[in-house]
């Protein structure tokens, strides 16, 4: 059952991948990727370890450069866009090990986010906002601590928060889950819900089938580099080549085996 | 055949610079920390090589061991008691702190033994391949350093204590966790660099006059061979410096010695923007 | 610090400098003026230093090649009462030149970038040296004498360099209380996390980099006119471009008044104590830098906070 909460219908076409790719010396981190994001959508990227799911956000975002492919936001290519254009175009993202500015206070480390993609008028108007995301997020208390005093799970709402300062359109979360337990993961779909619920659509990179399946319409799944399968979480949780990716080849053909031998 | 003789003297000069540079590069890559000393290492050993040439009638080239053992001694020191607390701070800090301790050394050697250039003057022969002239001072100067330079790999290659730096230059962390001394690495390194800095500055006394004025100098070519070669290995330090003393060598020629040691400054600057991590591919910290 | 109080007291020090022609002796009058040069250039150097955190060591290039800028702009004829022209000349030069350097050579970080930017000085240093048609080489450049007696002189360059220092310490205000100043200290910090927040690190490093540039060269045309005699060597002093990271790291990097306090230091101890040995000039620089990095690893400012992290 999807949790998401859609407002209105599907939505234009956001992001166009089209035959992303991405080399490493000899090493294809990336193999022509191609995907749409609509409006409105949360969609699950997945795949085991190395599939290369960081390096294709951090090809969207404009981290590295692509071998070759495209990528097309709202119309306009952005293949080759710096960081800070991809930010102030509404392409944010957060990073699986958190990125805070450590000498600054949880307040100036969103204040970073709305001064600059979040295009805040002036500096007054930017705390203003900061202190709206930070309550948002939970951690409007803590707005006068320095940022590397957190604890591992504020670190993570601080990156939400400072990522929904920048005003985003789309919205990629890579791992926000990585380091929780539990309960904090809980709070943290919670969280996540809402803020589709504002209006940001969302990739959303985990490797908690739990929380995939709960968060996402669709589900895109990346092996090697390569999408082996896309599509609505049932049918790639059954899709064979997924089972195999994950779990391997010989586990995958027992299971081929044992559903032919049923009656 | 005049590229012949140009190309022969790039080489035994390269094979200096090869020397001089492999202690500077060693200390860069394992500690992360520029030894703005380096320089005024290598005209310490010189000065001494010179003194005991001069009032003693040593051989530099006997020399060269004794004031390399003695150097380590000063380097280790230096590291263990000063520069190793505040080794883990930035740049600017381990920068500014070496440059610091360079203009102490830099003074006291010009009050002990003032600025005025001193030449160590063998006088072997010569030796003449093929319509290449080559003094023997310098031959057997470069066959020193390459020595030199081929023992320093034997030792990181196959000793305990060479392989410990090894290890650290790869992974500080990693090695303390199985249980090197990090600390203790750090300072047989620097000591390692003030070594071959001290042994150089022996070689180089026969070849160069030996004055505080070309700290500088030789220090400017130490990056600039790190930059060409790569970070904390022997064989990046040889290419570097061999490709350095040719490059100067040909320069030299085609342009004017002063010009000479303006390419090599350009030459750093275009890698360091194209290809930081040198030919051989190595990054160093940054 | 929210109280009025460091800007009154920094009132209070520019007044002391500038009344120094009516109420002491030239020597004083000389020493003021140094301190308000080495105040611009160490409020230059915290631009790139202090506030982004790339380790500079390029301050000598961009004095220099303002000493040469502008004394070939004097020699040209825009001398006399034209002479502020010739100053602003070297600054416009001196800030171009940083632009298109910065492009290259900010690409770099730490010790790279370090390393490069020693290298600008000593590239700098060796074509004034080689170019001797244009700058006359090793010989050094002769610059025409302003006209005009002791006092006057005197007066004319204290006040020039009065004005040069103003200058940086408003555009260290601005650049503190401003966008830019946030945006260069997120660099500092973390500058792939600056990229990503919207940052145009490369735009924000070159303002930084010219910022540090252009008010030495200021200083350097001023200079020049000033002792009417240029050479290589000193102009592109390796002793002057480490003075710069030395004296801010003293007061304070990344402050408002961490420059001010500290340049004053240290032009006080060098004439007080130094100025007596005149030989061990570099052995003491050298001492005062381990003290420095030892006993004050966040410079005299932050002593006096005690925030508790170094």
């Amino acid at each position: 059952m999807s949790g998401a909460v859609r407002t209105g219908s599907p939505g234009e076409v956001l992001l166009k991948v089209d035959r992303l790719s991405k080399s490493f010396g000899g090493i294809q981190a990336v193999k022509d990727v191609s995907f749409t994001l609509n409006e409105g959508e949360i969609v699950g990227l997945i795949g085991p370890n190395g599939a290369g799911k960081t390096t294709l956000v951090n090809l969207i975002t404009g981290v590295f450069p692509a071998s070759s492919g495209s990528v097309v936001y709202r119309g306009d290519d952005v293949t080759n866009q710096r960081p800070f254009q991809a930010a102030r175009r509404g392409l944010a993202r957060t990073f699986q090990i958190v990125q805070p500015f450590p000498a600054m206070t949880v307040l100036e480390n969103v204040v970073a986010g709305s001064l600059f993609a979040g295009a805040a008028g002036s500096r007054a108007q930017a705390e203003a906002d900061a202190l709206s995301h930070l309550e948002f997020v939970g951690l409007a208390d803590l707005a006068r601590r320095p940022a590397a005093s957190l604890t591992l799970p504020s670190r993570k709402r601080l990156e939400l928060a400072k990522s929904l300062a920048m005003k985003p359109k789309v919205l990629l979360l890579d791992e926000v889950n990585a380091g929780l337990n539990t309960s904090e993961i809980d709070q943290a779909l919670t969280l996540i819900r809402a803020i589709a619920a504002r209006g940001v659509t969302i990739i959303i990179i985990e490797h908690l089938m739990k929380v995939v399946l709960s968060l996402s319409q669709r589900i895109l799944v990346l092996h090697h580099g390569e999408l082996i399968s896309s599509g609505d979480p049932q049918s790639v949780v059954n899709d064979p080549k997924v089972i195999e990716a994950y779990l391997g080849s010989k586990f995958a053909a027992r299971q081929k085996q044992l559903a032919g031998a049923a009656p | 055949m005049v590229y012949g003789q140009v190309l022969a003297n790039g080489l035994m000069l390269g094979a200096l610079y090869a020397c001089i540079a492999v202690g500077f590069s060693l200390v860069w890559g394992v500690l992360n920390v520029i030894n703005m000393m380096h320089g005024a290492f290598i005209i310490l050993g010189g000065y001494i090589a010179f003194f005991a040439w001069l009032h003693l009638g040593i051989n530099p080239f006997v020399m060269m061991l004794p004031i390399a053992m003695l150097l380590f001694l000063l380097g280790y020191m230096i590291q263990y008691g000063v520069i190793n607390r505040v080794i883990m701070r930035p740049v600017l800090t381990t920068l500014t702190l070496t440059f610091g301790l360079d203009m102490i050394l830099y003074n006291a050697m010009n009050i002990a033994f003032t600025a005025t250039p001193r030449r160590v003057v063998l006088d072997l022969g010569r030796i003449d391949i093929g319509g290449v002239i080559m003094s023997l001072d310098r031959v057997a100067a470069m066959v020193l350093a390459l020595a030199l330079t081929g023992i320093l790999y034997l030792i990181l290659r196959t000793s305990r204590t060479g392989r410990a730096i090894v290890a650290v230059r790869m992974d500080r962390d990693a090695a303390a966790l199985m249980g090197i001394k990090v600390n203790k690495v750090y300072a047989i390194t620097f000591g390692l660099g003030a070594f071959m800095a001290g042994a150089c500055g022996a070689l180089v006394s026969v070849v160069f006059p030996i004055t505080t004025s070309v700290t500088g100098l030789f220090l400017g070519k130490a990056f600039v061979i790190c930059v060409i070669g790569g970070l904390g290995t022997v064989p990046g330090a040889l290419v570097g410096g061999l490709a350095l003393g040719v490059i100067e060598s040909f320069a030299g020629h085609w342009w004017g010695p002063q010009n000479a040691i303006l390419i090599g400054f350009v030459i750093m600057l275009v890698l360091l923007v194209v290809r930081p991590t040198g030919l051989m591919g190595k990054k160093g910290y940054e | 610090m929210k109280t009025r109080l460091p800007y009154i007291l920094f009132a209070l020090w520019v007044l002391a400098l500038a009344s120094t022609p009516w109420v002491a002796s030239n020597y004083i009058v000389k020493i003021a003026t140094f301190l308000a040069m080495y105040g611009a250039i160490a409020l230059s150097w915290n631009f790139i230093g202090g506030f982004t955190g790339y380790p500079s060591f390029a301050t000598a290039a961009f004095v220099g090649l303002g000493s040469y800028s502008g004394a070939l702009l004097q020699n040209a004829g825009v001398s006399g009462a034209l002479l502020p022209l010739a100053w602003l000349g070297g600054a416009a030069v001196v800030a171009l030149f940083a632009a298109i350097i910065g492009l290259i050579i900010l690409r770099m970080k730490g010790h790279y970038f370090a390393i490069g930017s020693i290298a600008i000085v000593e590239v700098l240093s060796q074509l004034a040296s080689s170019w001797s048609s244009l700058t006359g080489g090793g010989e050094g450049l002769n610059v025409k004498f302003l006209a005009g007696g002791p006092d006057f002189i005197g007066r004319v360059f204290l006040y020039t360099m009065i004005v040069i220092m103003l200058l940086a310490f408003v555009a260290t205000v601005l650049v503190d209380k401003g966008k830019l100043g946030f945006g260069l200290r997120c660099i500092q910090q973390n500058e792939d996390a600056a990229d990503m927040v919207g940052i145009d690190t490369t735009r924000y490093k070159i303002y930084a980099f010219v910022l540090s540039a252009v008010f030495c060269g200021a200083v350097g045309a001023a200079y020049s006119s000033w002792v009417a005699y240029i050479s290589p060597t000193d102009s592109f002093s390796i002793l002057l471009t480490l003075k710069a990271p030395v004296m801010v790291l003293l007061g304070g990097p990344g402050t408002v008044f961490g420059p001010v306090v500290g340049s004053a230091l240290f032009v006080l101890m060098e004439e007080t104590i130094w100025a007596k040995f005149l030989d061990y000039n570099q052995g003491v620089l050298g001492l005062v830098i381990v003290v420095l990095i030892f006993f004050l690893p966040g410079g005299l400012l932050r002593l006096r906070w005690r925030k508790g992290s170094a």
